[in-house]
């Protein structure tokens, strides 16, 4: 019955609607409910630390250098046995990243010398003003791991002598 | 006139009123959630649960919104326009009978506001109002695509009026009554969907086009006319403008339910007079499913073959189910009572001679496109 062609159209399309009424919804409740990002997701910034406590962050400031939106903007400033913060010569005073400039590119993890900036998971990125926007060094950096101590720390004389501490060839 | 009478009309008329105007609100979320289910998503479920309170949050979301009225429009007419389109769907409802006389603490109580014995002539006239509403607040909106929107639809609407009232017959015509409630007791046995399912399905199709439901939404084509006649329309008279299109579905559903779909009665009704309105209930769900469904599914179909589908198809073949039927109701009077089984018969073979026609003519324009 070839005849009925038209009206044969008309009810598939019906049966289909109504066959896809009875799915799984694939909804995802989102804030009750989130999706696990990709392992190379690249979100919020995150300053890491070593495993007694101290900052990958050495200060070079290559980062600021490599970032092609001119967000991050660091300061340096000395290392002293006396108040130790990044087992190399110096470490970041101040470290601010402009989340309104920044295009999470990841230019700033692959100049990183010491890995020390990482893009995170966290993508929830909202703010109600400008200034806000801005994201000190405290709120990027991790916290401290259960067997490490806060920083500064006081450490003993001639353990940390060299200006870049050594690394080994970076992994992924 | 008995005062107390009066009384009970305006009871009734208020009651219907809200009933219409909270079926309203919940029609919207009704059609979200279906449709949101047909596309594999969930639909609105943040405003209470199962977003029930969803309605009374746009509700207060459009009476808060500010009204625009354009510089060059017709003030009056453009405030108007939204009232003419919401009365007609209102007001045709008060001769659909929501079910059979109840005795409530004796007092015999009817469930129908007007009992006009030309009730199917009174819906046709009051619906033909709706388009006026609809012209008027295109044209006054002083907007081109208002103005397209509004011509279209007086087009639209004027055109497929016409099958509707043929079906509207063919109903007449085996009910032998414009009665309301006539025509439901005369389907005390048989449903009209069975004896004249061709007629049916002409009702169902024209009456999309009546109420601008896709895909038949002509008048508001958003991709042509950004909104049609609506377009210029905000706050609390859009929100007139969109309750009347779903006043206007509710109360075509409760008509389509009860001339084809035996209206109130069903199973025990005579002995439960109060399943008389949850049975209305249910088929008018079931019917307004259906034009979600459909709206789901079909895309929007072109205007000039809009135009030609109700003026070359359903015109001729509504025309052809008012003569089977009355043929056969002739046939079944005189002859013998089971040839009025003739007439769902011969109105199938009318409905399969217009499909073939269809089927002929569609591919005659592929050949030629080729």
């Amino acid at each position: 019955m070839r005849v009925l062609e038209p009206l044969v159209g008309l009810i598939k399309g019906l049966w289909t609607t109504l066959a896809s009424m009875f799915e799984k919804p694939v909804t995802i409740q989102y804030p009750e409910q989130k999706r696990p990002v990709r392992p190379r997701f690249r979100g919020r910034h995150v300053l890491k630390r070593y495993e007694n406590g101290l900052e990958k962050c050495i200060g070079c400031a290559l980062c600021a250098a490599a970032c092609p939106s001119n967000a991050i903007f660091v300061e340096a400033a000395e290392n002293t046995d006396e108040r130790r913060f990044s087992p190399g010569e110096r470490y970041a005073s101040t470290y601010e990243i402009n989340m309104l400039r920044c295009i999470f590119c990841g230019f700033c993890e692959d100049a990183c010398p010491t890995e020390a900036i990482v893009l995170g998971d966290t993508y929830e990125l909202s703010f109600t003003d400008r200034r806000q926007a801005i994201y000190p060094k405290e709120m990027l950096l991790e916290p401290v791991a259960a067997n490490g101590a806060p920083t500064p720390q006081k450490t003993e004389p001639g353990m940390f002598t060299r200006s870049v501490p050594e690394m080994k060839n970076p992994v992924d | 006139m008995n005062f107390a009478l009066v009384i009970e009309w305006l009871i009734k008329g208020l009651v219907l009123v809200f009933i219409l105007l909270g079926g309203f609100a919940y029609l919207t979320l009704y059609e979200r959630k279906a449709l949101a289910r047909i596309q594999v998503r969930i639909g609105p479920n943040r405003a209470g649960p199962w977003g029930i309170l969803q309605p009374i949050a746009d509700a207060i979301k459009l009476i808060f919104k500010e009204e625009l009225i354009p510089a060059q429009a017709d003030k009056l007419i453009f405030f108007l326009a939204p009232v003419v389109t919401l009365v007609p769907a209102l007001v045709i409802t008060a001769v659909v009978p929501w079910g059979p006389t109840l005795t409530v603490f004796g007092h015999k109580l009817t469930l129908y506001i007007a009992d006009i014995n030309v009730g199917v002539l009174y819906i046709m006239s009051v619906t033909s109002i709706a388009v006026y509403g609809i012209v008027l607040a295109g044209w006054s909106s002083n907007n081109k695509y208002a103005m397209m929107g509004g011509l279209r639809s007086s087009a639209q609407m004027v055109s497929y009026e016409i099958a509707l009232g043929l079906a509207f017959v063919s109903a007449i015509l085996l009910a032998g009554t414009m009665r309301m409630m006539d025509i439901v007791e005369a389907q005390k046995t048989i449903w009209f969907v069975l004896l004249q399912p061709v007629g049916t399905a002409i009702f169902l199709i024209a009456t999309l086009a009546e109420v601008n439901r896709a895909p038949f939404d002509m008048p508001e084509a958003e991709q042509e006319l950004t909104a049609g006649y609506h377009v210029e329309y905000s706050g609390m008279k859009f929100a007139l403008i969109f309750m009347a299109e779903y006043d206007k579905m509710i109360a075509i559903s409760a008509i389509g339910a009860t001339l084809f779909f035996g209206g109130y009665r069903g199973p025990f009704v005579d002995q439960f007079p109060w399943l008389g309105p949850i049975y209305i209930f249910l088929k008018i769900v079931i019917l307004l499913f259906g034009m979600i469904w459909v709206r789901a599914t079909f895309p929007r179909i072109r205007y000039d073959r809009l135009m030609a589908f109700g003026w070359k198809v359903l015109l001729p073949l509504s025309l052809a189910v008012v003569f089977i039927t009355a043929i056969g109701i002739i046939l079944a009077q005189q002859v013998n009572q089971s040839l009025i089984w003739l007439i769902p018969a011969a109105s199938l073979l009318a409905g399969f001679v217009a499909i073939a026609m269809m089927y002929r003519t569609l591919r005659r324009k592929e050949y030629a496109r080729a």
